[in-house]
């Protein structure tokens, strides 16, 4: 640690708990002056729960804070509070009055007063000073909506580090900027930190990291993963340590397969991409092929999914089903296409948590058939009990509410569902997920069933190891872009690891 | 013994049966004439007759009301002013646009197709707000709740507009040679029509589905927003049926009155049968038993002799009720209570 740098901020043992979810547990995090701090981890590690915490948005259930200069520990019970005591936020989106000059919006709620009025002159003289020793090069007597995304976030943070701020917290500020907006970010976030202002950078860009940050801790599952220096942390163990890869070597299940994917193409996607979620990407699936894709979680592979499925309407390029071109505009065509999609969440995208475990197995067939062509209580109650037998479903009744059912019982009814439509290309977005492993071995064996019987497979899980067994050929994603493409002897954790962390470039 | 009980006590429509079973009760003790029926002319008259008769325009909103409640978890409040659009359109065309006519201007056929046409389309528009517009149902429904007898003005030209013709008054009356009065016959179709469709095509599955979770519903390939369309439409349909009705009973077009407030027992009829308010699982008959309840109950309350104007005390007294009868939070606390008491009784014994 360097002489002049002390600790601004100390938070030990924190502990979070939402009903049925530990969101964070026994967390440490230490802020020293003049840093920048970037806290690292997947979606849900618990990275907005802590900040929330920090500023008072929610209440800690056990813990302390301690700031420097106060010496007991602090609560927050809001933001007003946080922030009085010097711990601003600035948000990904700007919550200033666009409508309003920039100095009004600077000191709105401690406005320069004469005679018990607002003292303009002043407010905007001093405004413009402060924009100036900052080097942000505005009109302040302009609205403030008048200027970019990265000029107001700049004006909010200038706002914050006003009223003296110990601590500025960035979340994700840098999500809706282009580069050079996040180059003029990053210079007056160099400029503070000369001032001795802690700051916390949360984001999930890695290569911003490594460009400005000092320090990283990291979360994983609401836990502390640990606290680092920048230099000692290369990208790929940072990339290791947000997934929790303790490298297991498992033995391999793939010798299951008999044969080898045909060469006919199934599926292939010429600059396909769905604006805002997915940058346009090509793809080729071939029959009785498993392809991964890999990626931290937000990194666009369910989004990749979603667009070849249909739920979310692609916006450009084309895409090609066993060579025709084909454009759904409701999942039902996709699935008359010969398409299944298990999706990632399965509380609120998958069952239907009221109907019963035989209702869920053949609504998809069901659909496919049309209303008007009902299953007849026979059929559907033979299917369901041929697909309660096959994927050993664990329930009471076949008519028991499938909401009853444990989390993984739910995931086979799911599965069930898509297998009775005997698909041609099946979409498993994280089919494994809070599964134990007896069940999760299974899942993975009958991805191997099917694509030996000719089925294509799109399998997506944040376990690349569970990746490695099934899949014949890798899809790599970062920041909403394909990044890479690995096959054969290409595909190891390594370079896995490697393409997702994107470092030589 | 025990186990049969349960499975009794646990049957979905057990509750909304033992409502109807206590007002029905209370009629027993206090008003002994209440089961009397008698014949004059072939007709058969007698307050139970009545109930049933009287109930026959709810039990038609209330079967359009529990698929808009189960699709949309929201409810269609237009249906009163609804009947009363689909009233006034047929008066009108019988009528050729003047007050009183003796006889129609139109055949009869003409005026009943475009009172159900009426009350289709504004089933739609209600239909085309709620799942395109997305506007939540209440608020969707609200335009119609007060333009609708507007409407119905204008196209009466705000005056009650009577058709006297004696073919006319057969829908709500008795056709001549049957016992029964013509309403409770259509109240039955509508009824097994709607129970058959739901049954014997996937209708029924898709409409619980959509209302229980869209999203994942939309995923399986169901088209929610179809779905909800058509819930509104048909409840449209069946406001119109149930406007012609009503319009026959008083053989003319009032705009001001026809189904005025019914849109409350229809939805109160839902709830009564069983049904939650929030969408998802339904049944017919739960609602079907909720309107004759609340008919009951009108009915008893008029036999009693309470008068027009107090009527709505009594009935939000036995309402309350019998929504706390039927409410889990109510339920749950029996169970505590009867455990505890057993518990207690239990010590006693030894």
């Amino acid at each position: 640690m360097e002489e002049h740098q002390h600790v601004v901020l100390t938070m030990r043992g924190i502990c979070k708990s939402f009903p049925g979810v530990k969101a964070l547990q026994d967390v440490d995090f230490t802020l020293r002056t003049g840093e920048i701090h970037a806290l690292m981890g997947e979606n849900g590690a618990g990275k907005s729960t802590l900040i929330k915490v920090l500023t008072g948005v929610y209440e800690l259930d056990k813990g302390e804070i301690r700031l420097e200069g106060i010496d007991h520990p602090i609560v927050n019970r809001s933001p007003e509070e946080a922030q009085s005591k010097g711990i601003s936020t600035v948000y990904q989106e700007v919550n200033l009055c666009p409508n309003l000059s920039v100095a009004e919006n600077i000191y709105i709620g401690r406005e320069p007063k004469k005679f018990g009025r607002i003292d303009w002159k002043t407010m905007n003289r001093l405004g413009a000073e402060l924009l100036k020793s900052l080097d942000i090069d505005v009109d302040v007597t302009v609205p403030l909506g008048h200027y970019s995304i990265a000029l107001q976030q700049m004006v909010a943070i200038a706002r914050a580090v006003d009223m003296s701020a110990k601590v500025l917290i960035l979340d994700e500020p840098t999500s809706s900027l282009d580069e050079l907006e996040v180059e003029k970010l990053f210079t007056l976030m160099r400029k503070l930190k000369g001032q001795g202002v802690g700051i916390i950078f949360v984001t999930h860009f890695l290569e911003q990291v490594y460009e400005v940050c000092d320090r990283i801790t990291v979360l994983r599952n609401g836990q502390l993963v640990g606290e680092y220096p920048v230099a000692q942390l290369p990208r790929l163990q940072l990339v290791a340590k947000m997934m929790g890869k303790d490298f297991d070597d498992l033995a391999s299940i793939k010798s299951l397969r008999k044969h080898t994917p045909a060469e006919d193409v199934v599926i292939s996607t010429e600059r396909l991409g769905h604006s805002g979620t997915i940058k346009p990407f090509d793809l080729q699936i071939q029959k009785g092929q498993v392809v991964g894709l890999a990626g931290l979680l937000g990194s666009g592979r369910s989004e990749l999914a979603r667009c070849i499925y249909g739920t979310d309407r692609p916006d450009s390029g084309k895409l090609h089903v066993d060579g025709r071109e084909f454009a759904a505009s409701h999942p039902i065509d996709s699935m008359h296409a010969g398409m299944a999609y298990l999706p990632e969440d399965r509380k609120n995208e998958g069952i239907i948590a009221d109907l019963s475990v035989r209702e869920n197995i053949m609504i998809a067939l069901q659909a496919k058939r049309g209303v008007f062509k009902l299953l007849s209580r026979k059929e559907q109650e033979e299917f369901t009990d041929k697909y309660i037998d096959l994927l050993q479903i664990k329930t009471s009744d076949r008519d028991a509410p499938v909401k009853s059912l444990s989390g993984g019982n739910q995931q086979k009814v799911i599965l069930g569902r898509w297998l009775l439509t005997e698909p041609d290309f099946f979409i498993l977005d994280e089919p494994t997920r809070g599964i134990d492993v007896g069940t999760k071995t299974e899942i993975q064996k009958l991805v191997l069933q099917l694509a030996d019987q000719g089925t294509s497979v799109m399998f997506i899980s944040s376990e690349i190891d569970e990746m490695l067994r099934t899949c014949d050929k890798m899809e790599v994603l970062r920041d909403g872009a394909k990044v890479a493409e690995l096959d054969g002897d290409r595909m190891s954790q390594e370079s896995i690891m490697a393409s997702i962390a994107g470092g030589e470039r | 013994m025990n186990e049969k009980l349960k499975r009794i006590t646990h049957y979905r429509l057990f509750l909304p049966l033992i409502c109807l079973a206590l007002v029905l009760l209370v009629n027993m003790i206090k008003t002994p004439t209440f089961f009397h029926l008698s014949i004059k002319n072939g007709v058969l008259y007698g307050y139970t007759v009545d109930v049933v008769n009287r109930a026959s325009e709810l039990v038609i909103l209330a079967v359009g009301m529990t698929l808009v409640v189960a699709s949309s978890a929201g409810t269609d409040i237009s249906v009163g002013a609804v009947m009363a659009v689909a009233g006034a359109v047929c008066c009108y065309i019988l009528s050729g646009g003047a007050v009183s006519v003796n006889e129609y201007h139109a055949p009869w056929i003409l005026g009943l197709l475009a009172a159900l046409v009426a009350g289709t389309v504004c089933g739609a528009w209600n239909g085309f707000l709620v799942s395109r517009m997305k506007i939540q149902p209440m608020v969707a429904t609200l335009i119609l709740f007060t333009a609708g007898r507007g409407i119905a003005q204008l196209i009466t030209k705000g005056q009650i507009t009577y058709i006297r013709v004696e073919s006319f008054k057969l829908l709500g009356a008795n056709i001549p040679g049957i016992p029964l009065p013509t309403p409770i016959f259509i109240a039955i179709i509508v009824v097994l029509i709607t129970s058959i469709v739901l049954k014997k095509t996937a209708l029924g599955l898709y409409i619980e589905a959509v209302g229980i979770n869209p999203t994942a519903s939309r995923n399986v390939g169901i088209k929610s927003k179809q779905i909800i369309f058509f819930t509104y439409t048909f409840c449209g349909l069946l406001a119109g049926i149930a406007g012609m009705i009503a319009t026959s009973r008083i053989y003319s077009a009032d705009a001001n009155n026809i189904g005025l407030n019914m849109e409350l027992d229809a939805i109160l009829a839902v709830a009564l049968g069983g049904n939650s308010l929030g969408g998802g699982k339904f049944s017919i008959s739960g609602s079907v038993i909720g309107a004759y309840t609340i008919q009951a109950l009108t009915t008893t309350l008029y036999a009693m002799g309470v008068s027009a104007d107090q009527i709505p005390v009594y009935k939000a007294i036995v309402v309350v009720i019998i929504v706390t009868l039927q409410s889990e939070e109510f339920n749950r606390y029996m169970r505590k209570f009867s455990a505890r008491f057993a518990a207690r009784k239990a010590e006693v014994a030894k």
